[in-house]
């Protein structure tokens, strides 16, 4: 195991070991939750931090798979596993369409138009009354489950949103180190160079989207069945706007900050309210904190910690190599 | 050691002491244990002031009994669901989990209680609901789990569909109300008991609940009509109402219960004057025990009470009246729960209140009218219709085999007339 590797194998063991340790269901459910998060983050990830395309209506991809799968498993009467295949490929397939649209822009364009998309999304499942449910979303999604793997038990399910985690990671991290990726951090920093030396710059980010989307409808797969109710509030603007948030704070462009900025948002909601009574304004004050301190995120401003303090460390006296004098 | 043994003396005659105590006395030395109750409110976000209100009616409830249900005393677990489905799910895990409470009230919202519902049949925790008043959720997608303290969305306004059509003598209405599951089902159930009753709904209009401006509405609205029948909710009733004086009004207004409610008329002006709308509870309504409760509430926290605060406040009542009937023995959750569908008031700020069989409250429902009386605005009860169930006139079987109130049902066929 190389040395990579080791602190995101030793990460999510602890993670799989919190049912060994504690005391109730809730901080392993409290788990599952960080993982799913940590998933559609990572997908965000491949827009914002690699493609340089931000985007606030992230949430359309794990809030259509959610909506598929539940609508499926419950009205249309189909078993979970057969309907969450359907929900990733009608994500994707949806995606690809959404794709011609939004991908006609950067910068600003393309965070309105992501956006707007989502809200589009959104207000059918708000407005389309008689198939979503409207604001009362679909309730009763049953969780797939076998007797070799009962889903309904909070510590298998925890397994399976760290499995599809790891599986995240492992793809994410070849993909961000293949040709294709390096390709995609080109067309972010110098697109018109890209063009010009023979990249299809609009290809590259199209791959881009389809892994994102296919990361968020993963991750929205596994919020259906985690919450077993879906709503339109899953795809509100702050619902994108939060998986936005975690990366920030993480830091984009990282393998590592999608998952500590996950963890930080899970966290803070739902574990410090418990203590805390204004735990909005406690989430607003570390952002705050966050930003002033390590503008980049968490990871980035960390690394660059670790370069200061190397740097204070007195270094190595240069070695003095005598010399004859050319004059002696 | 001889000053250790009047010492040890003391001690084991205490412990024989507490021995004998806990033989003669097992139950009141258990109940001395207090009662955990978790309590699902929202301080923050758009619901946040329906959440404070309702805070007040459980505090004031249990300050009331002097910090007892049914006896034992009560160790409150406040949690804030921000109004999100999501988070409302996990606060649910929290208090069953973590807290290991005997029962919740809560939520506020109707799809909180929906996300939670589920979740809710599993874990098998008593849950009194003291404001969702999703039509379903006591219907036709009951929850053995779950009753419920306020009435349905419709309950109210079968009422009122009926009293505008027979006493008011109106011919012809156009709607306006929320466009989510609530206006829907308020003004489905208002359609359906004015249409019954000789009347004609001919126009129907949605604003979206966020919506900055109700002109573009206010102006679709017909004139030609006898009346404007509004459903909104929480601080869009007091925008339509100015807006719709502004506008001129027109038409008068008759109007669904949280669009004048206690909770927001305080901030409403002369445009609320006159408006005639129908409830479950009116804070000045003749009911035995209400006098005292409005005045109490008032006194401490100095507005009328309304929907919100009455709705929590009854909800805890249930559940003194449910602990007293099991004498305090809430760890068997099977036994409350058949004492809480079972409970029944004769006072409070609903006076005489039972439950059906499906765990929603059959209770006295009142048409009323704003006035300015004492220096502020009040909803003045005009008439009274008692022992109103969620199922109206209905046979409730029949009731059932429709679909649930929404934009489409009960159709619309008398639009544009």
């Amino acid at each position: 195991m190389s040395a990579r590797v080791l602190p995101y194998a030793v990460v999510l063991a602890a993670m799989a070991m919190v049912p060994l340790v504690s005391t109730s269901p809730f901080y392993v459910n409290l788990v599952s939750q960080i993982a799913i998060a940590a998933i559609g983050a990572l997908g965000l990830n491949v827009l914002v931090g690699h493609a340089g395309l931000n985007s606030l209506g992230f949430a359309v991809f794990p809030g259509l798979a959610a909506y598929l799968v539940a609508w499926l498993s419950t009205v249309g009467g189909i078993d979970p596993v057969t309907a969450g295949i359907f929900a990733l490929a009608g994500t994707l397939a949806v995606s690809a369409l959404f794709a011609l649209v939004a991908l006609r822009t950067t910068g600003l364009g393309f965070v309105m138009i992501t956006m707007a998309l989502c809200q589009i999304v959104w207000g059918a499942a708000y407005r389309w009354t008689s198939v979503t449910g409207g604001d009362n979303g679909l309730s009763g999604v049953p969780r797939p489950g076998a007797s070799l793997l009962p889903l309904e038990r909070p510590e298998v399910f925890l397994w399976l949103c760290l499995a599809v985690l790891a599986l995240a990671l492992v793809q994410l991290g070849h993909f961000f180190e293949s040709p294709l990726g390096v390709a995609l951090r080109g067309a972010r920093d110098q697109p018109r160079r890209m063009n010009a030396v023979g990249y299809d710059v609009w290809r590259i980010r199209f791959a881009a989207w389809m892994l994102a989307a296919a990361w968020g409808a993963a991750a929205g797969l596994l919020y259906a069945w985690y919450h077993q109710f879906v709503s339109p509030h899953m795809m509100a603007v702050t619902a994108s706007a939060e998986v936005l948030l975690m990366l920030v704070a993480g830091g984009a462009g990282t393998l590592a900050g999608p998952l500590i900025g996950a963890a930080l948002v899970v966290l803070l909601k739902n574990l410090a309210s418990i203590w805390i009574e204004r735990w909005v304004m406690l989430l607003g004050f570390t952002f705050v904190v966050i930003v002033v301190l390590m503008p980049d995120g968490i990871v980035p401003g960390f690394t660059r910690l670790r370069g200061w303090l190397r740097r204070l460390k007195p270094a190595p006296a240069p070695t003095l190599v005598p010399r004859e004098r050319a004059d002696g | 050691m001889p000053r250790s043994t009047p010492l040890g003396r003391s001690v084991r005659a205490g412990i024989c002491a507490a021995a004998l105590l806990s033989l003669s006395v097992p139950a009141a030395f258990a109940q001395q244990v207090p009662i955990k109750l978790g309590f699902m409110t929202v301080r923050s976000g758009a619901l946040a002031a329906g959440g404070k209100q309702m805070e007040e009616g459980m505090d004031y409830c249990l300050a009331e009994r002097g910090g007892k249900l049914g006896g034992r005393p009560v160790e409150l677990i406040t949690v804030d669901t921000a109004g999100q489905p999501a988070t409302t799910k996990t606060r649910a895990q929290e208090l069953v989990e973590r807290a290991k409470v005997d029962v919740i009230i809560g939520p506020l919202a109707a799809f909180e209680a929906l996300a939670i519902d589920d979740y809710i049949r599993q874990v098998g925790v008593p849950t009194i609901s003291p404001s969702a008043a999703a039509e379903d959720l006591t219907q036709r997608k009951q929850n053995p789990w779950f009753i419920r303290a306020v009435g349905t969305s419709a309950q109210a306004n079968h009422a009122l569909g009926e009293y505008a059509a027979k006493d008011m003598k109106l011919k012809r209405v156009a709607t306006i109300g929320d466009d989510f599951a609530f206006g829907h089902e308020t003004t489905g159930g208002f359609q359906r008991a004015f249409e019954e009753n000789g009347g004609k709904v001919v126009q129907k209009l949605w604003p979206p609940l966020n919506v900055a401006d109700y002109g573009s509405y206010i102006s679709q609205l017909r004139t030609d009509v006898d009346a404007i029948y509004a459903s909104f909710a929480g601080g869009n009733g007091l925008r339509f109402l100015q807006q719709y004086s502004e506008y001129g009004a027109p038409v008068k207004v008759i109007a669904q219960m949280t669009t004048v409610d206690e909770g927001i008329l305080k901030s409403m002006g002369k445009e609320a004057v006159g408006v005639i709308s129908s409830g479950f509870y009116t804070a000045t309504q003749d009911a035995p025990g209400n006098k005292e409760f409005a005045a109490g509430i008032r006194a401490k926290f100095g507005y009328d009470p309304g929907y919100y605060t009455a709705g929590a406040y009854v909800a805890c009542a249930f559940l003194d009246e449910a602990v007293k009937a099991v004498n305090g023995k809430v760890e068997d959750k099977q036994a409350l729960m058949k004492a809480l569908r079972a409970v029944k008031l004769d006072r409070g700020p609903y006076g005489e209140v039972t439950l059906d069989e499906y765990g929603n409250p059959v209770l006295a429902v009142t048409i009323r009218k704003v006035e300015q009386k004492d220096g502020r605005l009040q909803n003045v009860v005009l008439k009274t219709y008692p022992k109103v169930s969620q199922f109206w006139v209905y046979d409730p079987k029949a009731f059932l085999a429709n679909p649930v109130y929404s934009r489409d049902f009960p159709a619309s066929k008398n639009i544009g007339n």
